[in-house]
């Protein structure tokens, strides 16, 4: 199927895409093993495993009585799977319609929304704040306000990207399908909702994926919204290297506690986000 | 499209409203506002401004005194050169290498996307904990490789590496992928006929492998000059208030430190602007530079 090989040559380049494997799992790896391991031996032994006296969990003790990690898991969750639902629902619409329909100021509308892309968060995020200021939902105890704030500009900020996969999805199908439906007597909508959507889950599930993974792992958008014991996992983290700056061990767990389930989750999903990744950013 | 169903256009405002809503008042009216912001006084975070600054230009003329300015575009600018040649050129070299093997490519692809998926947030303090002074990981490695005394990696004369492979190295695998995929659509035969007329491995990937995902490279690296003028969490956490000594700021990370711990928001404002004109300029240049070329 592939080019002609060649032994030496396989080895060789087998030998190279280990190594890079062995850079970006190692380190996690590393971690995971030091965060059950004695807080003491992390900077004396950290190689070693944690096994006999060397094992403890004091570590994990010591975050969930010191982190309100539960709080901020809850917190990060509603925030980006919000995040992920509205930018899939809000985009898909408006994909649909840019591919389906022709109109007058199509193409204008296609310019402003790869002019979103180029706009990054630091240019926005005053100019929001000073709204949101004035609605009156940042800057108050209420945690829900602080969650909307911190949802908002984010929905925004990834509407662009999953109406350019989207388009370039949903521009692919055969409009043949829809015509068929229009037939049987469906509306727009429910062309939409029943033909459309269905067919482009692969993109949406992608769209999906990566809207939530920008949200939950966005942690400027947080700093400037979230305000004193309102925590989201990456706010949470950032005030621990100031907080707790020495205690390694607490470190390591809570590392450990913030990578481990979402790498579980992207390796049940990886086949979406590699697929979406490559749709999005080569046509883009 | 010319189908009966598209004729009617009243459903269209109600699909595209809603979207285009969000980004009309979280996007482009903030970013216009942002524009005139810079020129204005403005109190605090959250405050209306209070009217034009005296001279409007006088945050711009600060920028260009400004010492830690010029440390932080230096930076910038160099961390944009350090991942089109790491980040691309590392990817594109794997890339190239994952299309020669016959097994564990899947494997290879799934790995390398690790670090994307961990929070850069999470990132940085799992390298603080490997680059720490007594003892992380580099240092006790170093150690039992024979080296007598620990290196501090956060002083003077490291910081700006130390900040600058965990940067590069994290996206890495965002290129790696997209990359594949662009090798993936080169047909076999080209190489097979290659092959036939006697090429080198070295120079089928310079004749027919470079040139024909020269379109996919230059994507790649317009994102990389996107995607570096965006770098903030991992700086920040590892080196906070561009620490040590303002060696390690970026554009993204002092435009933070303004708003947050100098308060200073219509400058913040003014470096945001700055950011956008660099993010537009350098990928038009990008465009230029590689459209030129022509195989």
């Amino acid at each position: 199927m592939k080019k002609k090989k060649f032994q030496p040559g396989q080895i060789g380049a087998f030998a190279l895409l280990s190594l890079w494997a062995l850079t970006t799992i190692y380190p996690i790896f590393w971690v995971v093993l030091n965060s059950i391991k004695n807080r003491k031996i992390i900077v004396s032994d950290s190689f070693s495993l944690p096994i006999g006296e060397k094992f403890s969990m004091a570590n994990y003790q010591l975050a969930f009585e010191r982190l309100d990690i539960f709080g901020a898991y809850r917190n990060s969750l509603i925030i980006s799977l919000s995040v992920a639902v509205v930018v899939i629902l809000l985009a898909g619409m408006a994909s649909y319609a840019l591919v389906r329909y022709t109109f007058r100021g199509r193409s204008l509308l296609n310019s402003l929304v790869i002019a979103g892309m180029m706009f990054p968060v630091f240019a926005t995020i005053i100019p929001v704040f000073q709204m949101m200021s004035k609605w009156g939902i940042v800057n108050t105890p209420d945690i829900w306000k602080s969650l909307l704030a911190t949802a908002l500009p984010q929905i925004a900020g990834n509407m662009s990207f999953a109406i350019v996969v989207l388009s370039g999805y949903i521009k692919g199908l055969p409009v043949e399908l829809e015509e068929a439906a229009y037939m049987e007597g469906c509306n727009a909508f429910q062309i939409f909702s029943k033909v459309v959507m269905p067919l482009s889950k692969p993109s949406f599930a992608t769209v999906g994926i990566f809207s939530f993974l920008w949200s939950y792992n966005d942690l400027f958008t947080q700093s400037f919204m979230l305000r004193g014991n309102q925590y989201g996992i990456t706010r949470l983290l950032n005030e621990l290297t100031s907080r707790e700056g020495t205690n390694y061990g607490l470190m390591a767990a809570a590392v450990t506690l913030v990578v481990i389930p979402i790498l579980i989750v992207y390796i049940f999903l990886q086949k979406y986000i590699i697929k979406g990744m490559t749709a999005g950013a080569v046509k883009g | 499209m010319s189908s009966n169903i598209y004729k009617n256009k009243k459903p269209l405002f109600f699909f595209l409203i809603p979207a285009f809503l969000f980004m009309l008042i979280f996007l482009y009216y903030p970013f216009i506002q942002n524009i005139f912001n810079s020129f204005q006084e403005i109190r605090g975070l959250g405050t209306a401004p209070m009217g034009w600054k005296d001279p409007w230009y006088s945050n711009f003329k600060t920028m260009w005194e400004d010492e830690n300015m010029r440390i932080a575009l230096k930076n910038t600018l160099i961390m944009i050169l350090v991942t089109i040649v790491g980040q691309v050129g590392i990817a594109l070299f794997l890339a190239i290498l994952v299309d020669n093997v016959k097994h564990g490519s899947k494997f290879f692809r799934v790995v390398f996307f690790f670090p994307i998926v961990v929070s850069a947030t999470a990132l940085g303090l799992l390298f603080n904990l490997i680059f720490l002074y007594d003892k992380g990981m580099i240092n006790q490695l170093l150690e039992v490789l024979g080296s007598k005394s620990l290196t501090d990696w956060k002083d003077e004369t490291h910081a700006f590496m130390t900040m600058m492979i965990p940067v590069t190295w994290q996206y890495v695998g965002f290129y790696f992928i997209i990359l594949v995929t662009g090798l993936n659509n080169i047909s076999d035969e080209l190489y097979e006929a290659a092959a036939i007329d006697g090429a080198t491995t070295l120079q089928k990937v310079r004749f027919i492998t470079i040139p024909l995902v020269h379109n996919v490279i230059c994507t790649c690296v317009i994102l990389a000059v996107t995607g570096a003028l965006k770098v903030f969490d991992l700086p920040w956490v590892m080196f906070p208030k561009g620490m040590p000594f303002g060696q390690t700021w970026l554009t993204g990370t002092y435009m933070y430190y303004q708003v947050f711990n100098a308060t200073d928001v219509d400058y913040s404002s003014a470096i945001a602007v700055l950011i956008v004109v660099l993010g537009i300029v350098l990928s038009k240049v990008v465009n230029k530079i590689f459209k030129e070329k022509d195989y």
